[in-house]
């Protein structure tokens, strides 16, 4: 599915650093993230609670909220660092030219608005179309992602949708301008498990047709498997490993990623107790020196009290470790 | 816990100074504030000065042989015909000073809004207590009165109650009491529901200790803190109500004015111009709620950080 | 929808009957109007006529059936003082009591939702923190006081603004109003102030604590996702919301604004039926006061009524539970 016309990807995100400066002391929620998303490409952002990849999409949507704020990095999109642009410059592009789909749909829509209004703001905030037309496009919209008799739900208040239905009323509302870049941050965790298979096909497919770059934000390595293209995982508002989604997969590099792998359930893995990773995430208010996953890795070493930098241990695949699994990517 | 040591122990026993009673934390933690501190210290200068009134007020303004009628009205500053005493806040129409006015006033107003209080603290807490431990019926009963009572406005259930009982110093004391009450009634109702589940009521109630043991040594001292913190709050309210019943002309009798009474006696004078008369015991009056305000919501974020938004 | 409604008409009978039942023992067994009413130096024959006339010597449960069956026809007895029916002499002053809650009412929202706004919108401006401690005083300030005040520096010492009456009024349908001359709104502007303070802090709280708790909302974010303007951010999607917590609040406490212009109306001698009530409460007009408490006791009731469907109608999702 390479794409020789247009090198550039859609977005890359480089050195990424957003920090949260509270009573307490400053947050580092977002520290040194980089990646980049190709036209068409899906990359899963995978990591635990805490380990930054929320902010990181609210990040790139500049939608981060005081006392939080960018302190480094850039995010370029199309070319144009993201971060650089004003309040009302980024306005124009978000909810047009970037799209952002949000966790728990029981909460995104607006609960006293009706569903035709939410649309039709949507459309009209960024293009100067009547009522009618806009109406049109909602509708399209909603039957693009498989609701039914759309003209009269249209008409509905959210909270006569159920969970799926919500999210799918998100998902066109994402769509309506035919984004360059959907943020998904963890869009289907909320949903039961056969609507998700639904919506993540949809997505898929949308994705391929339209060459929407997406960045899908989980913690669910099976989701990412089935969905990405590429793979980063972050640890402690850092990306540790990035890379093909399956090759990372397969023969992860970074032992936390090793440890994250281990520790899904699966068929094959019958009768072998689950491994786990000892310990907790550190607090991001006074992270370690070093290497952050240093006090829970098991092949930590002295030299991690350096902060290891994203290291291209193999062509295409980088993982922030001075001792990664390299052994059992020979022996494999 | 260090040893006795006579008196001479050194202050600085460091054992002690670790020791933070629940008690000292409270203070500390209330002294956080500076305007709450600024509004206790106020508050018990509005006490004292409303106990002290006999030996300290320059006259005795119910005793009307030291009235001069031709003393009336004098402006803030003025002195007495026979040059006795200077009338730092004026006169009234009588020739009151109004300083001692004020004073025998805060007492009248005092008294009124605290005692009126305690009673409607009594009688809410034991209610509130007894609906959230019986339950059932008891409850139902008791908390429909109190919505009833509460989705009326305090003016109108005082004016109702003075329209039966015709007004009085005691009428509008039996007012504030039942528009209060509820108040009280359902705030110790909603704690003690809580608390009645804890461990300590079942373990209490295993010795079987007898019921009134349970209600009031177990139970109320759990339901204290949101408590006071309504009851102060309320005695702020109940002065404010009984200096609204004064100067609608409902409350306490003409001899012995509240502060109400004595702003209401100002208030056709203000028209021409003779602000004093109303002006400074509306003064006192402000001050006294304020500060009684003041230290209610520092006492709510200290010991109800639930309640705190 | 019907169901509901038949509900709370029912519930609201009971608690109309109930207080009727309350007020009429509450004036009538406590206090006798014949000392008010008749001279103390009245024969027996007359003072026994005209216990007579006033329907005074039956018994206490006959003169409630009597006084219920006449209520329901409206008939809510003859001023002792006035020696008009008590009814009549209420609702000629409601008018004007009505137009200073319905101006205060008016006034509070006006003031209070922009300042509540506002105060909500930047929690940590120097203009917020003085806008809350102006509500904290705005509650704890007696309402007689700050009238007094308004009189002493708006009338007495400014001379902008005259300090009693209503000022000139205009009949439309029968009643006479005073917003519509401009003396008569110079009339009504301190005391509908004054009767709007307390509201205005309670608009004020609620619609800041409402924007805060919004502003933090995920649909709120997804509005600002969608690329819209911070005005229909605000006007819009964070408005409507908090709209219905102020609206509830500003329709139920309109029942208080009417039982609390009785001080306003003393203070400012606005012609109205607070001023009614506190006279005859002095002089123990039993028929008046019966009439005023049952009338606002009616309107209270009412208010909540039009308050919970107001309420149905502005929160989508309310509509469907009660279907």
């Amino acid at each position: 599915m390479a794409e020789p016309m247009n090198a550039a990807p859609t977005l890359e995100v480089r050195n990424l650093q957003t920090h949260f400066f509270t009573r307490g002391g400053v947050v580092k929620a977002v520290n040194d993230v980089s990646f980049s998303i190709a036209r068409g490409k899906v990359l899963g952002l995978v990591g635990e609670s805490g380990s930054g990849k929320t902010v990181t999409g609210f990040s790139i949507m500049k939608l981060v909220d005081p006392p939080g704020r960018i302190v480094g990095g850039s995010i370029l999109f199309q070319g144009r660092d993201l971060a650089t642009l004003s309040e009302e410059e980024m306005r124009h592009l978000r909810g047009n030219r970037i799209a952002m789909i949000f966790q728990d749909p029981m909460m995104t829509l607006n609960p006293v608005l009706r569903i035709d209004t939410q649309m039709i703001e949507t459309v009209q905030a960024h293009e100067k179309v009547s009522d009618e037309d806009a109406r049109a496009r909602a509708r399209d919209a909603l039957g693009m992602v498989g609701i039914p008799s759309p003209d009269e739900r249209l008409k509905s208040y959210p909270h006569q949708f159920s969970g799926g239905m919500r999210q799918r009323v998100a998902i066109a509302i994402a769509l309506l301008h035919r984004p360059d870049l959907i943020v998904a941050d963890e869009p289907t965790t909320a949903l039961d498990v056969t609507i998700q298979g639904q919506i993540l096909a949809e997505v898929q497919k949308l994705c391929a047709t339209t060459g929407t770059a997406m960045l899908w934000i989980t913690h669910d390595l099976s989701v990412v498997a089935g969905l990405a293209d590429d793979i980063a995982v972050m640890y402690a508002g850092r990306v540790v490993e990035y890379g093909d989604v399956g090759e990372v997969l397969d023969k992860p590099l970074h032992p936390y990623t090793h440890g994250l792998i281990g520790s899904v359930p699966s068929r094959n893995k019958r009768g072998v107790p689950l491994r786990q990773i000892p310990g907790m995430t550190p607090s991001l208010l006074n992270l370690p020196e070093g290497c952050s996953f240093r006090a829970r890795c098991p092949r930590a070493a002295e030299d991690c009290i350096v902060m290891p930098t994203l290291h291209p241990w193999l062509p295409d695949r980088l993982a922030r470790c001075h001792h990664p699994h390299l052994e059992e990517v020979a022996t494999a | 816990m260090s040893a006795v040591v006579g008196q001479g122990a050194p202050i600085e026993d460091p054992a002690k100074i670790k020791v933070e009673t629940p008690f000292r934390r409270f203070c500390s933690e209330f002294a956080e504030s500076k305007l709450a501190l600024g509004g206790l210290i106020v508050i018990s200068i509005i006490i004292l000065v409303a106990i002290l009134a006999p030996f300290i007020s320059p006259q005795d303004p119910y005793d009307l042989a030291v009235l001069d009628i031709m003393d009336g009205r004098l402006e803030p500053g003025e002195k007495s015909g026979d040059g006795s005493i200077t009338y730092w806040l004026g006169t009234d129409d009588q020739g009151r000073d109004m300083l001692s006015g004020i004073m025998y006033g805060l007492r009248i107003s005092l008294t009124v809004g605290a005692g009126s209080a305690f009673i409607a603290v009594m009688i809410g807490a034991s209610l509130g207590l007894a609906a959230a431990y019986a339950g059932g019926r008891t409850d139902s009963i008791i908390m429909r009165v109190v919505d009833l009572q509460l989705s009326f406005p305090s003016i109108l259930v005082a004016l109702m109650i003075l329209a039966f009982l015709g007004k009085s110093v005691t009428n509008v004391i039996i007012a504030i009491v039942v528009v209060e009450w509820a108040y009280y009634a359902r705030t110790v109702r909603g704690t003690a529901l809580v608390e009645r589940r804890r461990e300590y009521i079942e373990a209490a109630e295993c010795l079987a200790l007898p019921r009134y043991r349970i209600l009031f040594r177990h139970l109320l001292p759990n339901c204290l803190p949101p408590l006071i913190v309504i009851g102060t709050m309320q005695v702020a309210r109940a002065i404010a109500l009984e200096a609204t019943l004064s100067f609608l002309g409902l409350g306490v009798p003409i001899t012995e004015p509240s502060l109400g009474l004595l702003i209401a006696n100002g208030y056709e004078y203000m028209l021409s111009g003779k602000y004093w008369i109303s002006f400074y015991p509306g003064i006192a009056l402000l001050v006294t709620i304020v500060a009684i305000n003041l230290v209610g919501d520092q006492l709510r974020d200290v010991l109800n950080p639930r309640l705190q938004k | 929808m019907s169901v509901y409604l038949l509900r709370r008409l029912i519930q609201a009978g009971g608690v109309v009957l109930a207080m009727s039942i309350i007020v009429f023992i509450g004036v009538f067994a406590i206090g006798d109007p014949v000392e008010i009413l008749i001279s103390p130096d009245a024969d027996q024959m007359e003072r026994e006529r005209a216990v007579a006339a006033l329907g005074l010597d039956k018994p206490l449960w006959h003169q409630y059936l009597i006084f219920l069956g006449k209520a329901a026809q409206g008939d809510l007895g003859r001023s002792f003082v006035f020696n008009e029916p008590a009814l009549e002499l209420i609702l000629q002053r409601m008018p004007a009591t009505l137009e200073l809650a319905f101006a205060a009412t008016f006034g509070a929202i006006l003031i209070g939702l922009p300042l509540g706004l506002y105060a909500g919108l930047r929690p940590n401006s120097v203009g917020s923190k003085a806008i809350m401690a102006g509500s904290i005083l705005g509650f704890s300030l007696p309402t007689f006081w700050v009238g007094l005040m308004l009189i002493m520096v708006f009338a007495v010492q400014l001379g902008w603004l005259p300090s009693t009456g209503r000022g000139d009024t205009v009949e439309v349908l029968g009643t006479r109003w005073s917003f519509l001359t401009w003396n008569g709104l110079q009339h009504l502007a301190m005391p509908a102030l004054n009767l709007a303070l307390f509201k205005i802090s309670l608009v004020i709280r609620l619609t800041r604590a409402g924007v805060r708790e919004t502003m933090l909302m995920d649909y709120v974010k997804f509005a600002r996702a969608k690329g819209l303007s911070p005005f229909r951010v605000t006007f819009v999607h964070v408005f409507k919301n908090i709209l219905i917590p102020v609206v509830t609040v500003t329709g139920l406490e309109f029942g208080s604004t009417i039982a609390f212009s009785v001080v306003t109306e003393s203070i400012f001698a606005w012609p109205g039926m607070g001023k009614l009530i506190i006279d005859s409460i002095n002089v123990l007009d039993r028929p008046v006061i019966v009439a005023y408490l049952m009338i606002v006791v009616l309107m209270f009731i009412t208010i909540n009524l039009i308050v919970d469907l107001m309420y149905s109608v502005l929160d989508p999702r309310v509509r469907l539970e009660s279907k």
